[in-house]
């Protein structure tokens, strides 16, 4: 098995095809969106290739050390050509293939019109434990 | 309370449950809740038989589970099976061993067949496993009660397949994370206690080779790593660290499975890896021998990865120009082709080409101790050419 982040971008990706921001969808569109999510996940719980799920806050601040007995410096929230991530799924599964495949499932959830989002989702590799027999 | 002992007995009590009637996913239930019961009561009451306490409490807990579900209908089934709940006298089988054949069905994936091994014939817990493959106990709990579901239409009693068996093994031992000293699972100690446990009901040739195998690398695996995390190559490995006793019995076993003339692909990597242990100085290694397993191996197999191993040892026996001459033979897009063409070139006298592919190879590292390894490869050689 091998983990794999699906990682969401609220921006910074190629747009979707169905490209209407959320705070313009009915209600019924929006508790439909988050209902495909939450069975996309209890599935994958269910054939036992779940690990983590989390949405993040759009509120995001750059930091970095600024040198011994300083505060932090601290920049942003930047302009909206930054890349901003919203969420992540991290699964484990048996191949390439198949992370493929489920990341197109997600991207599929519902949007304005109940039609599919057609979102672009990012697939990352983890990195795997190290093999004991190498030679 | 010795916890290895009592995970011992999980497969003969489970194979007890079975012929007793019980269909294997309710008896593996039971003993896990038995196992979780002894653990508990155990320390301040040790039973005189360990084991017929577990099949006793284990039995009680397969006739509690069955009447609280679908209580009638469990009860007929058990009557219908008494008659054949033991082995007829004369008829050796051995219940473990048939556990092994189950667990590693061919109907399984190899991640399903590992966790329902683990459980059924290691005694791990569901927790236990779920911490050694870095996912959540829910999840790990699906995977092997899907398992269990896949091989419900399995005839216990069907022989099976080693060759099934030792690939299961063989991951359990390669492909997990070292919890190591930090955690109470070691992977690579519980597959050699299973494949030692296999090795004493079967003549099979492979099964010995694979212990073998798995001995002489866990004998190295002190001076495999660094304090601080970071891999040795076998060639820098303080060789005075590596486990004599367990070379020693690991060269054994091949030696007793090679005499038997029947040789496959774990004997042959058994046989590399006795090469290296018997080597007291890098220097010493018979490269040439090792070639020529590795042409056994690929002959074996056919596989690219040992095509890729050989061409590294050929560049060792024969000179780096020969090793190279063997890599252009090979798919570049193989895993780590990048990685010893970087290492050939430098042993051929070219940092500067060599550094280069490091620092590629170093982006497509499939692990992290091997993408600082090859990073720190880049970085000295670049820095030797600044001096």
């Amino acid at each position: 098995m091998a983990k794999y982040l699906l990682l969401k971008h609220y921006r910074g990706g190629p747009a979707p095809i169905n490209d209407v921001p959320m705070d313009h969808w009915t209600p019924q569109e929006v508790a439909a969106h988050m209902q495909y999510m939450r069975d996309f996940a209890a599935r994958l719980e269910d054939t036992g290739e779940f690990v983590d799920s989390q949405a993040l806050s759009a509120d995001g601040t750059f930091v970095r050390y600024d040198g011994p007995g300083r505060p932090p410096v601290t920049d942003g929230p930047f302009a909206e050509t930054k890349d901003l991530i919203a969420g992540w799924m991290v699964i484990d599964v048996e191949t390439y293939e198949r992370a493929l495949e489920l990341a197109a499932e997600l991207s599929a959830a519902p949007g304005a019109g109940g039609r599919p989002l057609h979102e672009w989702l990012e697939v990352r590799p983890f990195l795997a434990p190290p093999p004991t027999i190498t030679e | 309370m010795d916890d290895t002992l009592l995970r011992t007995l999980t497969p003969a009590v489970i194979g007890i449950l079975v012929r007793r009637g019980a269909d294997f996913a309710a008896a593996e239930d039971a003993v896990q809740d038995a196992l979780v019961e002894a653990v508990r009561v155990w320390p301040a009451d040790p039973p005189r038989d360990p084991k017929g306490w577990l099949v006793t409490v284990a039995w009680r807990k397969f006739l509690d589970a069955a009447r609280a579900t679908t209580a009638r209908r469990h009860r007929e089934l058990l009557v219908d099976r008494e008659p054949t709940s033991d082995p007829r006298p004369g008829e050796a089988v051995d219940d473990t061993l048939q556990l092994y054949f189950l667990c590693a069905h061919p109907s399984l994936s190899p991640a399903s067949a590992v966790a329902l091994t683990l459980r059924a014939i290691g005694g791990l817990t569901t927790r236990q496993i779920a911490q050694a493959y870095l996912v959540p106990e829910a999840t790990m709990a699906q995977r092997i009660s899907r398992a269990k579901r896949t091989i419900s239409g399995v005839r216990f009693n069907q022989p099976g397949d080693v060759a099934t068996v030792v690939r299961v093994l063989y991951l359990v031992f390669n492909e997990g994370f070292t919890i190591g000293d930090s955690g109470d699972v070691d992977l690579a100690c519980e597959a050699i206690r299973l494949t030692r446990q296999l090795a004493a009901r079967t003549t099979h040739e492979e099964v010995a080779g694979l212990l073998a195998l798995m001995l002489l690398h866990h004998a190295r695996r002190p001076a495999r790593t660094r304090p601080d995390g970071s891999l040795v190559p076998l060639a820098d490995q303080d060789r005075g660290l590596w486990d004599t006793r367990l070379i020693a019995e690991g060269v054994a076993v091949l030696q007793a499975a090679l005499a038997r003339d029947r040789l496959g692909e774990f004997q042959a990597q058994a046989a590399i890896a006795a090469l290296h242990a018997d080597a007291r100085t890098a220097e010493e290694t018979d490269w040439a021998q090792i070639v020529e397993w590795y042409d056994e191996l690929v002959r074996l197999t056919d596989s690219p990865v040992a095509r890729l191993n050989r061409a590294v040892a050929v560049g060792e026996a024969y000179g780096p120009r020969a090793g190279l001459a063997a890599l252009a033979e090979l798919d570049p897009a193989l895993p780590r082709h990048t990685a010893v063409a970087a290492y050939l070139h430098e042993r051929d006298g070219d940092p500067v080409t060599a550094a280069r592919l490091y620092a590629e190879a170093a982006r497509s590292a499939p692990n992290l101790p091997e993408r600082d390894h090859l990073t720190r490869q880049a970085a000295r050689l670049n820095a030797q050419r600044r001096r």
